[in-house]
């Protein structure tokens, strides 16, 4: 199916949180609102027309400026070789969304990756514990305004410059 | 990171016996986890029950360090995104900027990307084969298998003066151009390896022994393979015939002629541990094959674009893939136009296959598990990253 198509089906079941644009490309770009992520991920892999069956990438990005988290669904269809990319936005402060770790399993370990470095919260997922950063670190180290510790568990994390410049 | 397991303890076991499920510890320090890497291993008796990864221990924030260091600045350590093939990952990360900045590659240079890349790939691969074998108790065939990876190292030095962290690629380009009479050399060097897979083929691919350790074992089926994201040769170990180089063409891949192996349960199960041996051993071939069109039909021309040393792309997202050894590797960059990226996120071949060790250790032996995470071609810091 082409881009066009795809976004079609996706405004024909969810007018209210699919944008009526998108953005053509390589990954047709479509924005859809957080909350019904879920839902619109679960059609596109339902769907036999659209048939996503691989989620092959998930990734936050920190919008200081705007105050937003924004987060990108890069879904593949391996049965009909057509590509996607999602798009929705969380607010910074509280950032939440729906899991999507029950349609794709690799969701697991990418939405605890989303957690562990930029802090937004997957709800309903099963498990959802740092996954690179040591359990007890504090703070999201990819959030725009992280300050990294002078220290860790008493090792200090600051170096004097060899060139004594 | 995370230690926080649940254990259960005592249960009854058959004619009412207690038996007592068991927690070993595999790692991180631990010759057969290709790096390091821990597992939380669930045994009852001899089957595992889950063998829980736990990653992390390689994190050194590359992606942070993309935000910090700028686009030209970011290429030497995208090579220590997975420094078992360094190649791959420029030509990512490379690819990505070229996509943000609309900046078109000359053909010497896709020619050069494409040598130096498949180069990389078979001196990878010769590493996964014999580490495969010496995992499974066979040391012999892994000292074929470094011997000649270190030609093919030597080969990428004089390529780029580098032996593992090569730095070769540029934003528009390569570094620098093929030295003099390297076609040849090159050429001659692949004379003499390409009998020398046959020989390894025979010291141990078809090796009873060797072919029931890895036969049957972690079947993992398309649909499977699929819903985890595997990718590269795990995905065409379960039969599904997908290849960047070839489903979404990039550099100078269309123009040359290759085959795309896949598994087909030969000795066993389709998708398990032997077919994803193969299918690497396949794939050195269809490598050569490659090498050996692009060093005798290379263009002339210079090999990277004029490109402005400060390097600021127009505002813009791209998530682009190369077929890395690994497998499909994507690089997803953001760029605010200023000189430094917004974000980049690199999901990479082994972090897929780790999240698939949970599931896939449900049932299988201990010893089964060393065969698992080698067969999947698992290394370390492209995980953590």
């Amino acid at each position: 199916m082409d881009a066009d198509g795809i976004h079609r089906a996706l405004r024909e079941k969810f007018a209210g949180a699919v944008d009526p644009d998108w953005v053509a490309g390589e990954w047709p770009i479509v924005t859809v609102g957080s909350a019904s992520v879920a839902e619109v991920c679960r059609l596109l892999r339902d769907e036999p027309a659209l048939g996503f069956d691989c989620l092959s990438n998930l990734s936050g990005v920190d919008r200081k400026d705007d105050d937003r988290i924004e987060v990108w669904y890069h879904l593949l269809s391996y049965r009909h070789r057509h590509q996607v990319a999602l798009r929705t936005t969380t607010p910074r402060l509280d950032p939440v969304l729906p899991t999507v770790s029950h349609l794709w399993p690799i969701a697991n370990w990418l939405e605890r990756e989303c957690w562990d470095l930029l802090g937004v919260r997957f709800v309903d997922h099963p498990d959802l514990r740092r996954l690179l950063m040591p359990e007890d670190w504090v703070g999201h180290p990819l959030r725009k305004d992280f300050v990294e510790p002078d220290e860790y568990h008493g090792i200090s994390t600051r170096r004097e410059s060899l060139l004594k410049l | 990171m995370s230690h926080a397991i649940d254990i259960d303890l005592h249960r009854e076991g058959p004619g009412g016996l207690e038996t007592e499920e068991m927690t070993l510890n595999m790692g991180p320090q631990h010759p057969s986890t290709h790096g390091v890497l821990r597992f939380v291993v669930k045994a009852d008796g001899e089957v595992m029950r889950r063998a829980i990864p736990d990653i992390g221990y390689l994190h050194r924030s590359i992606e942070k360090i993309a935000e910090k260091v700028g686009y030209h600045g970011f290429m030497p350590y995208t090579d220590r995104v997975d420094y078992v093939s360094a190649m791959q990952c420029n030509q990512g990360w490379a690819m990505a900027c070229e996509k943000l900045a609309g900046i078109e590659v000359p053909r010497r240079g896709e020619y050069c990307r494409v040598i130096a890349s498949e180069f990389g790939r078979i001196a990878s691969h010769l590493i996964s084969v014999g580490a495969t074998g010496m995992d499974m108790g066979a040391i012999t065939p892994f000292t074929h298998a470094i011997r000649e990876r270190e030609y093919i190292n030597d080969i990428l030095e004089e390529l780029c003066g580098a032996r593992l962290t090569f730095n070769y690629m540029r934003i528009g380009g390569c570094a620098w151009d093929l030295p003099p009479g390297f076609a040849k050399r090159a050429i001659a060097y692949l004379d003499r390896f390409e009998p020398l897979i046959d020989e390894y083929d025979e010291l141990i691919s078809f090796n009873k022994i060797y072919v029931e350790r890895l036969a049957n074992v972690a079947p993992i089926t398309p649909e499977r393979a699929i819903s985890w994201n595997l990718v590269g040769p795990n995905l065409r170990g379960s039969g599904v015939r997908y290849d960047v180089r070839r489903d979404v063409p990039y550099s100078a891949y269309p123009e040359f002629e290759f085959d795309v192996p896949v598994g087909t349960g030969e000795r066993g199960t389709l998708g398990d541990c032997y077919d994803r041996y193969m299918v690497r051993m396949r794939e050195i071939r269809q490598s050569c094959r490659i090498l050996r069109q692009a060093l005798e039909g290379i263009p002339a021309g210079p090999v990277v674009a004029k490109v402005p040393r400060t390097f600021k792309p127009a505002p813009g997202a791209v998530h682009v893939r190369v077929e890395a050894s690994r497998g499909d590797m994507g690089w997803f960059a953001v760029s605010d136009g200023t000189a430094f990226p917004v974000r980049v996120h690199i999901r990479t071949g082994s972090y897929a296959a780790m999240a698939a060790i949970e599931e896939l250790s449900k049932g299988l032996m201990i010893a089964d598990l060393v065969a698992v995470i080698a067969s999947l071609d698992i290394v370390a810091p492209e995980v953590d990253r």
